[in-house]
């Protein structure tokens, strides 16, 4: 126990710790609405994250910056971070759609048990992590620093970077769009209609399957924009990268109440947050094991989540 | 109707798989049956490591460094071939038994490159001490592999008790660091490391472990910009130091890092970037390039897409032209080639290591060298040699 | 139109068997049996009419030991018809069921070797008991408050728990040694008519036989509780559990209990592995393997103990045979990088052509045509 390094460091340990969670959160979106609508753990949605960071990556190369070029100005800055946020979006959307037409849609029509979808989810997450390793050698990859990180200002003597304040500006911007368009907009009333009572909502016109599309394409989205902040503040990707962050991101999800969207982002900052206390407070290596111990006495205390689940209903 | 016809499609590609597959077996052992009596020739030097999963971006190079030295040798002994064969463990020790129990059941194979962890090493080498199938390793430095009187064990590098102590004394003398911060993956090659340094080192700015795979590395950060230490030594990978490096430098931090040969590898500075890798100092107990090293960077770029020749390339490169020297001498049973392998002096061409084993299979202390590399301008280049003691 | 079909051919294939008599069915079974513990052997091969070597039998692997494929398949397969017992019986998703598997191997380790910190240096065959204690004892720990949970719930808690298991193995230097782990745990007793210890380094073969014989054994055991009280109270509370609370099945006990046999074998098959691997450290424990079972259980048929046979069997073999199956087809190909890949398209393809497993259990697989006669309606809704 090392008291002093989590006190002395309190306030620079919850900012990185809020910053990881961020990206939890966003990535946890992707599980939470999925789970809201088809009562599904979708695991290939760790690579559907990772599927975003390649591509980003390779939008950025293709413009001409490799991880030795140096930042570039305002103007073609943010254009790269554009361009990589919308290719990366796409691709991720892309690949959540292609997931679920080809390994879960077929299963739906067949009406396959709950752990069919579980086993193909696994399947189709093998297919893309492995066909990615096989692509890239397996080789890690590091990406061009876009923006050089500098204080913006400091908090109880925390240095804030300019990156951090990005990372979580467009965090809560997606999410309270998100928010607002599943419950604002007519199509996130389908949304809300089939989670609830999908074989109502059918007898009511909602057209089920484009709703499930829906939900795949939005949480590809988040998954995209996710990894676009990873590519920025940790500039570096992998094959297998999605595992460890689809890990957490899925127990941020569960943390909050899985199912809710609000839910995910307060278990993803928490998730983050808590981590990175328990690496101040036992040494770096105990990260991981407090998150899981955590997860596990809250679900005792609480077992659906702290939000509870309602995307469409609470369940008990 | 169409769910029945894409049974009896799926039906059909599965049992035509399976008849095709027997029937070529079938044609496959019409031809194997000649070969046997050509008893030199044919003979294989197996390589051992991962070839998939998550560590086989090092053993890729391995595997690349052996079959560089093998297409080189079939080129000019065409009449006499020697074959590569792979045994890919994903670095997982509970997947080493079959693939070693293969490599001892195919009488083919005389000689292996590998394991190139320690973890696999403990679980395969009994099998091949059993079988009396000579090893030389590249990369397994656990000292405790050749304290178990395995008469067939070989290491072709420096254990972690002679890189650690020289790194750590490096850091002392050179650098004449006051505040030094220690860093390890938790990997038994990371810690063993940092075991070592501290003992050079004695008191330390503090230290913490990471663990690998890990990709956020605030919290440790944190820590090291808070300690202000201007030196961190890094036991572990290239990945992990690369990211590690990247965000403490992000964090405004202004130190120099140290690390082992598992971060000298190409990847270390394509994970960090150019600017960030700068000035870092690895250590390696290897020797620089120099005209001793050949052509062997030019030919492995040539052979692999361009691509740097990575960690323990060379050494494995080395190590397979001992096993392929001895093969050219006519020592084709496993037996004369242990014997072939224990009483080896000579220096390699890629490394400029001269190659002579102890009894208990380490390399000859004497010939330990350690030296420091530091990166610049993006390129990893020698400093200087780190003298014992 | 597909149930019809499924119907057609399942009980046709059933029905000549059940119509067999008895002597024949068990006389088929000893034969399968027989075949099993001869498959290692060479000689088998080459009696065949298979010249003896290593590529020249299509289902052997080519490019690993095939005896130590065989035993880690075996070990697949004990997790799976263990898992099945939680998965399949009870209805319970354990993710986390690679975390009994390690504390059964660690206690045997920690026991058994000479350079255990523990210092107690049993004989193998007397830590195996404790393994396995210690491995139902802990599944009864973590059930107890979690098994309140549903589902899904029930997932992230049982894969946090073999994560944190590994993780804390991986981290403690002292006793369980880090990733450094521990060496030198002896093999199981017994010497062979060579005067050589039966349980040597370099054939699997009897490890492979143990592993079998066990098989067998726990497959006995398991088949017969799921045709008692017990098994019937696993499949009440598996298909409703507030109907089945209602009338009287106190189903968290019978959860627990589940919970408890499933831990029980891992812990074994750990035991097992531990001394036939001689050295084990935290990076054996990985959680992909832990997936990995519960695919094969899935994959075969949850609920049926033949499906978890072939579905482990499926999950570890399929991988090291395509290592080799360049070779097979005589081609200049190696197949290794791609296995895991083919492995991920095999099981989408699989789930799609038979959502319920390879070979489904029969009670649940009417469910499903049941589900289906439901869902027809719906479908027809003019949705798309």
């Amino acid at each position: 126990m090392n008291f002093d390094e989590l006190f002395g460091n309190f306030p620079a340990l919850t900012i990185t710790g809020l910053e990881q969670g961020a990206i939890y959160a966003l990535v946890a979106l992707g599980y939470t609405l999925v789970y809201g609508v088809l009562r599904l753990i979708n695991f290939a949605h760790s690579e559907v994250f990772m599927v975003g960071t390649f591509t980003a990556l390779w939008t950025w190369e293709a413009l001409g910056y490799d991880q030795n070029s140096p930042s570039p100005a305002i103007g073609p800055l943010i254009l790269a971070l554009v361009a990589g946020l919308v290719v990366a979006a796409v691709a991720s959307a892309a690949t959540a759609v292609t997931v679920e037409l080809v390994a879960y849609r077929p299963l739906r029509r067949r009406n396959a048990p709950p752990l069919a979808f579980l086993i193909t989810a696994i399947g189709a997450s093998f297919v893309l992590a492995e066909s990615f390793g096989i692509g890239t050698s397996r080789a890690p990859f590091g990406m061009p620093v876009l923006i050089p990180s500098e204080t913006a200002f400091t908090v109880f003597g925390a240095a804030v970077t300019n990156i951090q304040l990005l990372i979580l500006g467009v965090t809560l911007v997606m999410m309270v769009s998100l928010d607002q368009f599943v419950n604002r907009s007519r199509l996130g009333r389908g949304i809300r209609a089939v989670a609830q009572d999908a074989d109502t909502a059918a007898l009511m016109g909602v057209n089920k399957n484009r709703v499930i599309l829906l939900v795949f394409v939005l949480g590809g989205l988040m998954a995209g924009v996710a990894a676009l902040l990873w590519n920025v503040r940790y500039g570096y990707t992998k094959f297998n990268v999605g595992f460890l962050i689809g890990l957490k991101a899925f127990a941020a999800a569960v943390l909050g109440g899985i199912g809710n969207l609000r839910g995910a982002l307060l278990g993803g900052l928490l998730l983050g947050v808590a981590e990175n206390y328990a690496a101040g407070l036992f040494g770096g290596d105990w990260k991981d094991f407090t998150g899981f111990v955590l997860l596990i006495v809250l679900l005792m205390f609480r077992p659906t989540g702290l939000l509870g689940e309602s995307l469409g209903r609470a369940r008990a | 109707m169409r769910q029945k016809l894409a049974r009896v499609l799926g039906g059909v590609a599965i049992s035509a798989l399976v008849i095709s597959g027997a029937a070529a077996c079938k044609a496959d052992s019409g031809t194997e049956g000649g070969s046997g009596d050509k008893a030199a020739c044919d003979l294989k030097i197996g390589f051992f490591g991962p070839l998939t999963g998550d560590a086989a971006g090092l053993g890729i190079h391995m595997r690349n460094g052996t079959k560089l030295a093998i297409d080189q040798y079939n080129k000019d002994n065409a009449d006499c071939k020697v074959n590569l064969a792979e045994y890919d463990s994903q670095g997982d020790p509970a997947k080493a038994p079959a693939l070693a129990q293969q490599a001892v059941g195919d009488t083919k194979v005389v000689g292996i490159v590998g394991p190139a962890f320690s973890g696999e090493s403990e679980v395969a080498d009994p099998i091949f001490d059993e079988a009396g199938l000579p090893i030389i390793t590249p990369s397994a430095t656990r000292p405790s592999l050749s304290t178990k009187s395995w008469k067939i064990f070989h290491r072709g590098v420096g254990n972690d008790t002679s890189q650690g102590p020289a790194a750590g004394r490096y850091i002392k003398n050179v650098l004449k660091a006051e505040k030094v911060y220690v860093v390890d993956d938790q990997s038994a090659y990371g810690a063993g490391l940092v075991d070592e340094v501290k003992k050079v080192l004695g008191a330390v700015a503090g230290e913490d472990k990471v663990q690998v795979k890990q990709t956020n590395f605030s919290a440790v950060v944190t820590k090291i910009v808070g300690s202000g230490a201007t030196v961190l030594f890094f036991g572990g990978y290239y990945t992990e130091a690369g990211l590690l490096l990247k965000q403490l430098k992000g964090a405004g931090w202004k130190g120099t890092m140290v690390a082992g040969d598992g971060v000298n590898d190409a990847n270390f500075i394509k994970v960090a970037g150019q600017q960030v890798a700068e000035g870092t100092v690895l250590t390696c107990p290897c020797a620089p390039a120099t005209a001793a090293k050949g052509t062997f960077v030019t030919d492995y770029k040539a052979a692999f897409e361009n691509a740097e020749p990575g960690t323990y390339a060379d050494v494995s490169f080395d190590i397979t032209k001992i096993f392929l020297e001895g093969i050219k001498a006519g020592k084709s049973t496993r037996a004369d080639l242990l014997a072939f392998v224990k009483s080896y002096n000579k220096a390699g061409t890629a490394t400029g290591v001269t190659y002579k084993f102890e009894s208990n299979g380490e390399l000859d202390p004497a010939q330990v060298l350690v030296w420091a590399f530091k990166v610049n301008a993006g390129q990893v280049v020698p400093d200087i040699e780190i003298p014992k003691a | 139109m597909t149930a019809t079909v499924d119907k057609g051919r399942s009980p046709a294939l059933k029905g000549r068997w059940a119509a067999m008599p008895k002597q024949v069915r068990w006389a088929a079974i000893a034969a399968l049996i027989v075949l099993l513990y001869i498959l290692p052997n060479r000689w088998f091969y080459e009696y065949l009419g298979f010249p003896i070597g290593s590529e020249y039998f299509a289902f052997y692997t080519t490019r690993s030991d095939f005896a130590g494929v065989l035993f880690d398949t075996a070990v697949f397969v004990l997790l799976a018809v263990g898992l099945n017992v939680v998965v399949g019986f009870a209805g319970l998703l354990d993710l986390g069921y690679f975390g009994f598997y390690a504390l059964g191997a660690y206690t045997v380790a920690l026991l058994t070797s000479p350079e255990s910190r523990l210092g107690t240096n049993w004989p193998w065959l007397a830590a195996v008991p404790v393994a396995v204690m210690v491995a139902m004892v802990s599944g009864v720990i973590l059930g107890g408050p979690t098994l309140r949970l549903r589902g899904d719930y029930l997932a992230i808690v049982t894969l946090g728990f073999a994560e944190m298991i590994r993780l804390y193995a991986a981290r403690n230097e002292g006793v369980m040694q880090g990733q450094r782990g521990i060496p030198a745990i002896p093999h199981p007793p017994g010497t062979g008519s060579d005067g050589k210890p039966l349980f040597g380094v370099v054939d699997a073969r009897p490890y492979y036989w143990l592993l079998l014989t066990l098989i067998l054994l726990v497959i006995v055991l398991v088949r017969n509780l799921a045709n008692s009280r017990v098994g019937r109270a696993w499949v009440a509370t598996r298909e409703d559990e507030d109907a089945a609370e209602v009338m009287g099945v106190p189903t968290f006990k019978y959860k627990l209990w589940a919970f408890a046999i499933g831990a029980a074998v891992a812990g074994l098959t750990g035991a097992v592995f531990a001394g036939k691997q001689t050295f084990i450290n935290s990076d054996q424990f990985v959680l992909e393997s832990s997936i990995l079972v519960l695919a094969a259980v899935i994959l075969g048929g949850a609920g049926n103990i033949k499906g978890a046979i072939v579905g482990g069997a499926i999950t570890w073999y399929l991988p090291e045979w395509l290592r080799g199956a360049g070779d097979l087809v005589g081609v200049e190909f190696d197949a290794a990088e791609y296995r895991i890949l083919v492995f991920g398209v095999v099981i989408i393809v699989m789930m799609i052509f038979r959502p319920q497993g390879i070979v489904p259990n029969r009670r649940r697989a009417a469910e499903f045509a049941d589900r289906r006669q439901e869902a027809v309606p719906q479908e027809k809704v003019p949705s798309e």
